[in-house]
């Protein structure tokens, strides 16, 4: 993985790239690139003599939520007291140690992942991801599709089921949902909509869940 | 009024207007409108959930837009919201016709990502069930391939009769036809009894005969090589960048079997060769298709031969209570129809974070406006056939 990141940065000059370690006993290492040299660096993977990656397997998308991170903290701060022997009256200001816990919010991200490997070598797997900067509006990364055709589809299905916006990929529809569908459904917090076509009189179950929904319990 | 004129017209008939206009003879220069039809999903040929946006200018295709969807019923969320063995019978429901390599392929994945061994006789058993269901799917391929050719039945019910034979097996085993359900994490479910091995060594002892068989009415049949040679062609270095695997890519004669270069199992141990196809056209999937079925007839003979004794699960593997380290691993195999791919994340609890099945079917069907343009109507239902695809698996 090292070597592999050494050439990106060697061919790629700028290329930001980052290994990502894999604990499980699969052994599948992954490199993290930066957007800006996405495309650059797809093409340098596949059209290297030595890697030659020409074969684009699987394209996937993942996502990782907003993690409230709280962290117990020392904090030493000023505080005033009654000094003991002094004056009744009089107050000493005192370095004192407090444990304080912090609460803040690790955005989350959406993230492509690419598995490569290389017909002509016979080698691979190279797992190469992309993280968008958040969840919500900044969700767009750049498409491999001109890089590798295999993209085509299945970046459409992430765009459909994840909701990454690739740019420069040459049809951007929804693939497996309708075109009409609003949400997301692969993401973790997706909520099943309540008017489901099957529950034309909702009652029971279905009924309160809609009411929690519109927050009218 | 002549003579010969009186004699050919009916006493008392009229002539229409317009009777004796020169006939007009279509040539290049008449511009059409062009048609968009919309091919399935009720088309026979498209197994009835699938859709085909095509825009033809006469009788030739200038576009071509699959849709899909149909069938999807977010197999991937439900496999998120239970344990990883709990997915296992619903893997056999992605390509229903090969549940075995479904099965075989997501405890690949979940082996890589916890680490685990598999015993021997447990590895020959996987091959020697994934060969049998390789077998039966080329068969049932090439019978509905031709069915669209318009060989009605017949060559459908002699790769049929076949296949239920296989069935027959399956359901001996795992006690299902279809969805067997078979494979676990580190092993099988249930052991082979002598009674089945014999029973299964009779059925392969059969299947060169059906291969002579089906190759003598079909190999030189002048109506498949007239409608499959040269149709649908597809170039290597396309197919090799559109992803496409299994018998396409090696139709088009790339030399990559995941068999042979991942040696997965116990593939190693077995003498095979790989068939590639020289022009990627509709005859080339064809053959490489009947050629295989001859290899793994072969590989199904060395490891009926060789099945060590043993235990069929590793006495480590965990069963209840299976929760893998974090961390993620991609696991795949040569399904019949080509690169079945599992991809799993653990974040060390009891079901996946992430699972993902990377379906060949869906992925080989990238390249089918580029193998229909410019062709005929008649023959997107071939070029089709021949891809194999089961839309379970590109549903999913």
């Amino acid at each position: 993985m090292e070597e592999t990141k050494a050439a990106i940065e060697r061919a790629v000059p700028g290329a930001v790239v980052t290994v990502i370690p894999n604990a499980s006993p699969s052994g599948q290492h992954s490199l993290l690139i930066g957007e800006e040299h996405a495309v650059a660096i797809g093409t340098f993977l596949r059209d290297d003599a030595e890697l030659a990656l020409d074969f684009l397997s699987n394209v996937t998308g993942v996502d990782y939520l907003d993690k409230e991170i709280a962290e117990k903290v020392k904090v030493t701060r000023r505080v005033p007291k009654a000094v003991d022997g002094a004056e009744p009256n009089q107050v000493q200001m005192v370095e004192e140690t407090v444990e304080e816990t912090r609460k803040h919010t690790q955005p989350g991200y959406l993230e492509a992942v690419y598995h490569l490997y290389s017909v002509s070598k016979k080698h691979g797997p190279v797992v190469i991801r992309q993280r968008t900067a958040n969840r919500s509006d900044q969700v767009e990364l750049p498409s491999l599709t001109s890089v590798w055709r295999s993209a085509e589809f299945q970046e459409r299905e992430v765009f459909d089921l994840f909701g990454i916006v690739f740019k420069g990929h040459p049809d951007l529809r929804r693939i497996l949902m309708w075109d009409e569908f609003k949400d997301y459904p692969m993401r973790r917090d997706y909520v099943e909509p309540d008017d489901f076509e099957y529950e034309p009189t909702a009652h029971d179950q279905v009924l309160k869940r809609a009411q929690e929904h519109e927050g009218r319990v | 009024m002549s003579a010969a004129d009186t004699k050919t017209e009916r006493v008392g008939a009229a002539k229409p207007e317009g009777w004796n206009r020169p006939p007009i003879i279509p040539s290049d220069d008449i511009e059409g409108e062009v048609l968009e039809v919309a091919m399935g999903p009720h088309h026979p040929s498209t197994h009835g959930v699938f859709r085909m946006d095509l825009a033809l200018d006469g009788e030739r295709v200038i576009k071509l837009k699959p849709v899909f969807g149909y069938l999807h019923r977010n197999h991937e969320q439900l496999a998120q919201n239970q344990t990883y063995l709990a997915s296992m019978p619903y893997t056999d429901r992605l390509d229903y016709i090969c549940s075995l390599t479904n099965n075989w392929a997501y405890a690949l994945a979940v082996e890589k990502l916890a680490g685990q061994e598999v015993p021997e006789r447990a590895e020959y058993l996987r091959v020697i069930l994934a060969e049998l269901t390789r077998v039966q799917n080329h068969a049932s391929t090439i019978g509905f391939l031709l069915q669209e050719m318009g060989a009605s039945g017949t060559p459908l019910m002699y790769a049929f009769r076949e296949r239920e034979k296989i069935l027959d097996l399956f359901e001996g085993l795992t006690g299902s036809r279809m969805m067997c359900n078979y494979m676990r994490f580190g092993g099988c479910r249930v052991d082979a009894s002598e009674a089945w091995l014999a029973a299964t060594r009779k059925v392969v002892a059969g299947l060169p005969a059906f291969a002579d068989e089906f190759e003598r009415f079909l190999m030189t049949n002048e109506i498949l090589m007239a409608r499959c040679q040269g149709v649908g062609v597809l170039k290597p270095d396309l197919a090799i960048n559109a992803g496409v695997s299994g018998p396409m890519l090696r139709g088009s004669g790339v030399n990559y079997d995941i068999r042979k270069v991942d040696h997965y199992g116990v593939y190693d141990r077995f003498k095979f060769r790989v068939p590639l196809g020289d022009h990627g056209d509709i005859y080339d999937r064809y053959m490489v298709r009947t050629l295989e079925m001859r290899e793994s007839i072969s590989i199904l003979e060395q490891a009926l031969k060789d099945l060590p004794g043993g235990p069929i699960m590793d006495p480590k593997a965990k069963i209840r209570n299976f929760r893998p380290k974090a961390g993620e691993a991609y696991g795949r195999i040569e399904a019949p129809k080509g690169e079945l791919g599992f991809y799993l994340i653990s974040d060390g609890g009891p079901n996946p974070y992430r699972y993902r099945v990377r379906p060949p079917s869906l992925i080989n069907l990238t390249v089918l406006e580029d193998m229909c343009l410019g062709a005929n109507v008649a023959d997107v239902v071939l070029i089709f056939g021949s891809v194999d695809i089961v839309l379970g698996e590109v549903d999913r």
